[in-house]
């Protein structure tokens, strides 16, 4: 298909949602391929996030799970397929990269917080830097997020003076500091200690309940059935197996999803 | 929601062993401070009595530790000092801008870049190599050599030579630093919508500096001494100052008198470039007892 008709058709698109009113999904793959070398990861992955929607997906470990997250957030780039963020493909070479990104909101498993900047310029520092705010706006929008999550007493602390618990916390607060349309979080409790990932799944939590949009990864199988609106296993590149936690997780269908839910604890 | 992380800590006094421990930690402490002042006294007196004692000593006192000739030329040596400190002042700020952009290039990776970074790298390969002394000629009468520029006083060329060499190794270390700093803080900073160059300059050079600051500290020290070599391009620093005086007088003293400014003026960095060596070495030593 040539760059030209597929503008067309996004065009299209865009007119015929605003037409009918039906909200296009937060976030469409379609189609999604990602090789590393010779090793195929993601082997046509289709994915539909509507808003207020909350997607677990669960796999081995090395089953391209974080590879998928990076590919929503244009960190790895894809072989092929298409990535729509609010009907528009943002998978397209001509949009601007880090506009789209900063609709976008990441924690990874490493709390990734700038050990050379406080609590508050961490969690300002898009806000500012991106999306052009006031550094009183931001910072008085930051203190609040802090606040909310009980560390407001931490604001001008730098990242080193704080558990590792705390140090995801701020590294949430940081992501949703300035309203992303979507949540990616991979693997936001595995670098925890057992006493500090219920602290962050609360958080979690709290957010799904605010009526966030949210595409994660996880370990945590109960918190995936508490937390998720479906569930998706991915198993050798391909999604085989999807549907509400309470299905997928007690009746399992697929025999790769039978044995990985058999060797992880829920 | 979660509960506050900041709950106050009463302190509580501290128990007998404590006390005891503390107690004997403060005698040792005395003790060792005693130590080192007995063994340096000793050390300093046994030097001063040995060379004190040499066949030429009175003859040498004369020629290189002369009260009146220091007196009578420290004016002068001052003066030609303050020279040394406005180049060191320029030079570094050419070196801070000149050294990033070079450390930058070459830390580029896209294969547009391929040329640029080829060139910063064969400078800093070239201008590491090279003596600051040859650099300082070469700068210093082939430029104006040239022609090509108006007739500038001998310490521009010569705060020109100095950062043209001290960029190449700075360059170096800002490349290091930069390289230490994980990938994952690239990852963090794009994913929040940063560009590249927001990127590199609100995340990576910072905390590449932080890495590197004893190193670059190094640097200016050495760099702080070096400024006297404009001398040899006729600039009348603190260096040549000295010369012109020990030329008058027939006495060394005046350069024992510029040595000892030299040191002075970079002693507070010297001290300081140490602490800041500890403190990063005690960071990164947390949680370790031995
Ligand atoms: N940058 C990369 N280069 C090469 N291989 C990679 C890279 N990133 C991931 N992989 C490989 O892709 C596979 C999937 O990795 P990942 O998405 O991290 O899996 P998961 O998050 O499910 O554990 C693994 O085999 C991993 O080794
Ligand atoms: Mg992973």
């Amino acid at each position: 298909m040539s760059p030209d008709t597929q503008s067309h058709q996004n065009q299209s698109r865009d007119d015929q949602t605003s037409a009918s009113s039906t909200p296009a999904p937060v976030l469409e793959l379609r189609g999604i391929r990602k090789s590393f070398g010779d090793v195929a990861v993601l082997r046509g992955i289709d994915l539909t996030l509507h808003a207020h929607e909350v997607i677990v997906v669960i796999g081995a470990s090395g089953s391209g799970k974080s590879t998928l997250l990076k590919t929503a957030n244009l960190l790895e780039s894809i072989d092929d397929g298409q990535i729509l963020l609010q009907g528009a493909d943002i998978s397209d070479p001509r949009i601007d990269v880090d506009r789209t990104r900063s609709r976008i909101g990441v924690v990874f498993q490493q709390f990734n917080l700038f050990p050379h900047l406080t609590v508050l310029a961490n969690v300002t520092l898009a806000a500012r830097k991106v999306h052009g705010v006031a550094k009183p706006a931001a910072e008085t929008e930051a203190r609040r997020l802090l606040e909310r999550v009980g560390l407001g007493s931490f604001a001008s602390s730098y990242p080193d003076r704080l558990s590792g618990g705390q140090q995801q916390r701020v590294a949430i607060v940081r992501a949703i500091a300035t309203n992303p349309e979507l949540l990616l979080l991979d693997e936001v409790t595995s670098a925890l200690d057992p006493l500090l990932v219920g602290e962050v799944l609360d958080l979690v939590t709290e957010l799904k309940e605010q009526g966030s949009t949210i595409l994660m990864t996880t370990h945590e199988m109960s918190f995936a059935r508490k937390v998720a609106d479906r569930i998706v296993f991915l198993h050798l590149g391909e999604v085989v197996e999807e549907g509400p936690p309470a299905e997928l997780l007690d009746s399992p269908r697929h025999p790769a999803l039978k044995e990985f839910l058999s060797r992880v604890s829920h | 929601m979660t509960a506050g992380d900041g709950a106050a800590v009463v302190a509580a006094p501290p128990s007998q062993i404590e006390v005891e421990r503390r107690l004997y930690r403060s005698r040792r402490g005395r003790q060792s401070i005693l130590v080192s002042i007995v063994s340096t006294v000793v050390v300093v007196a046994l030097v001063w009595v040995g060379v004190v004692n040499t066949p030429g000593w009175a003859t040498v006192q004369q020629s290189f530790f002369d009260p009146g000739v220091a007196v009578d030329t420290f004016p002068s040596i001052l003066q030609g000092l303050w020279l040394n400190v406005r180049i060191l002042f320029f030079a570094s700020i050419g070196v801070a801008i000149f050294a990033t952009l070079l450390a930058v290039i070459r830390g580029l990776r896209s294969p547009v870049f391929f040329p640029l970074r080829v060139v910063a790298t064969g400078y800093t390969d070239l201008f590491r190599g090279l003596p600051l002394i040859i650099v300082l000629y070469l700068v210093g009468y082939g430029i104006p050599g040239l022609g090509i520029f108006p007739r500038l006083p001998a310490e521009v060329w010569g705060t020109v030579a100095i950062i043209v060499t001290y960029s190449s190794y700075v360059a170096e270390v800002l490349r290091a630093g930069m390289e230490a700093v994980h990938p994952s803080q690239r990852l963090a900073a794009r994913s929040l919508g940063l560009s590249h160059a927001q990127t590199l300059r609100l995340v990576v050079l910072p905390q590449g500096l932080r890495k590197v600051t004893p190193a670059l500290m190094n640097d200016f020290v050495s760099m702080q001494k070096d400024v006297g070599l404009v001398s040899i391009l006729g600039a009348v620093d603190a260096v040549r100052a000295a010369n012109i005086a020990q030329a008058e007088t027939f006495n060394f003293t005046p350069y024992f008198v510029a040595g000892l400014l030299f040191v002075l003026i970079s002693l507070p960095l010297i001290r300081l470039t140490d602490g800041l060596a500890r403190r990063q070495q005690r960071r990164e030593q947390i949680g370790g007892a031995v």
